[in-house]
């Protein structure tokens, strides 16, 4: 079993500068910041190592930081530009029972992330569900198709922070 | 108006009109679309199940629209589902009706603001003709709907269209 900050140590020996930052402060659980394009092989070094043993993915999730330039709309909604959407990993080891967190940052303006569908087979719908929802592109996905909105939908990515709904989908009106 | 108010003149015969033989058949063998799509439709498999035993009212679930007679829209349309319910009904040999179960089938329910994935009422897609509320409605207030529905079927003329 190893803490946040053990593992931390382990990653930074092995990939350096890829490995942004620990952030251990209370009360949020203690996190490992990742540079988005490396990801892919921290995550097959956190499978596979013997004294890690990331045998699980809990849970991917995409996130809109909103953390942009916010522009008010004259009809009251908000642009957002510049900022950053992120990914978080929840690991869990079955055998050695220990978890983990891990984000990764991404410009909104072309937000790419290096997919994990082939270290954890989970990965796949959870990807296509950030993809579909928040608009991140997963380098590298085997099916990176909307899963939960209509393939034909065109009005973006509705867990956006600045996402506005269309007037009509297929001539059916649907605001309320 | 039913059959059994008529005289009977003889034995094995009833005497009635066409258009109340027709409309006592439809309505006393509502042979419903096997279809459900969210927690309302979980009501809709116990009003079919034994303890209420929507069959006794002559509702059967069929697995082709193509045999069905009405439609229960039992859970939130969202606007993916719309399409394929609007091909659904179209797909139903007439006579064909609609009941709409539950607050999200009538008015897009606890979606109605923020629910950019849900049509807000199924009304916006095919005629509906009785609306049940709750949110999911009990076995008993899909029954007492599913009594409008007859009661409305009782009353239609052949030669007048109705709705």
């Amino acid at each position: 079993m190893k803490t946040a900050e053990e593992i931390h140590t382990l990653l930074k020996e092995k990939f350096n500068d890829k490995i942004i930052e620990l952030n251990s402060i209370t009360p949020v659980e203690p996190f490992i910041v990742v540079d988005p394009l490396i990801i892919h092989e921290v995550c097959f070094y956190l499978r596979d190592d013997n004294d890690l043993q990331f045998n699980s993915l809990m849970n991917l999730s995409g996130v809109d930081n909103a953390n942009g330039e916010k522009k008010p709309e004259v009809d009251g909604s908000i642009t957002i530009s510049g900022g950053t959407l992120s990914v978080v990993y929840h690991l869990e080891s079955t055998e050695l029972k220990h978890k983990l967190k891990i984000k990764v940052f991404t410009p909104r303006e072309n937000p790419e992330v290096q997919s994990v569908a082939d270290v954890w087979r989970c990965a796949d719908w959870h990807e296509r569900e950030a993809y579909d929802l928040i608009g991140i592109n997963f380098l590298n996905h085997p099916d990176l198709r909307r899963i939960l909105m209509p393939y034909d939908w065109e009005a973006g990515h509705p867990l956006r922070k600045d996402y506005k709904n269309p007037e009509f989908y297929h001539g059916m009106k649907v605001p309320y | 108006m039913g059959l059994l108010d008529k005289q009977f003149s003889d034995d094995n015969i009833v005497i009635t009109t066409a258009e109340d033989l027709f409309n006592w058949a439809r309505l006393s063998s509502l042979w419903q679309v096997s279809f459900g799509l969210a927690c309302c439709a979980i009501e809709m498999m116990a009003t079919s199940a034994s303890h209420y035993d929507f069959d006794r009212f002559g509702v059967i679930p069929r697995p082709s629209p193509r045999q069905s007679d009405v439609i229960i829209v039992s859970g939130t349309v969202t606007l993916k589902m719309a399409l394929r319910i609007k091909r659904l009904y179209e797909q139903m040999p007439d006579p064909k009706y609609v009941i709409s179960m539950g607050s999200c089938s009538n008015c897009g329910g606890p979606y109605w603001e923020h629910g950019y994935h849900v049509l807000k009422g199924v009304d916006r897609v095919i005629p509906v003709d009785v609306y049940v509320p709750g949110c999911p409605p009990r076995p008993e207030a899909l029954l007492e709907g599913l009594m409008k529905l007859q009661e409305k079927i009782r009353n239609e003329s052949l030669v007048k269209k109705s709705a």
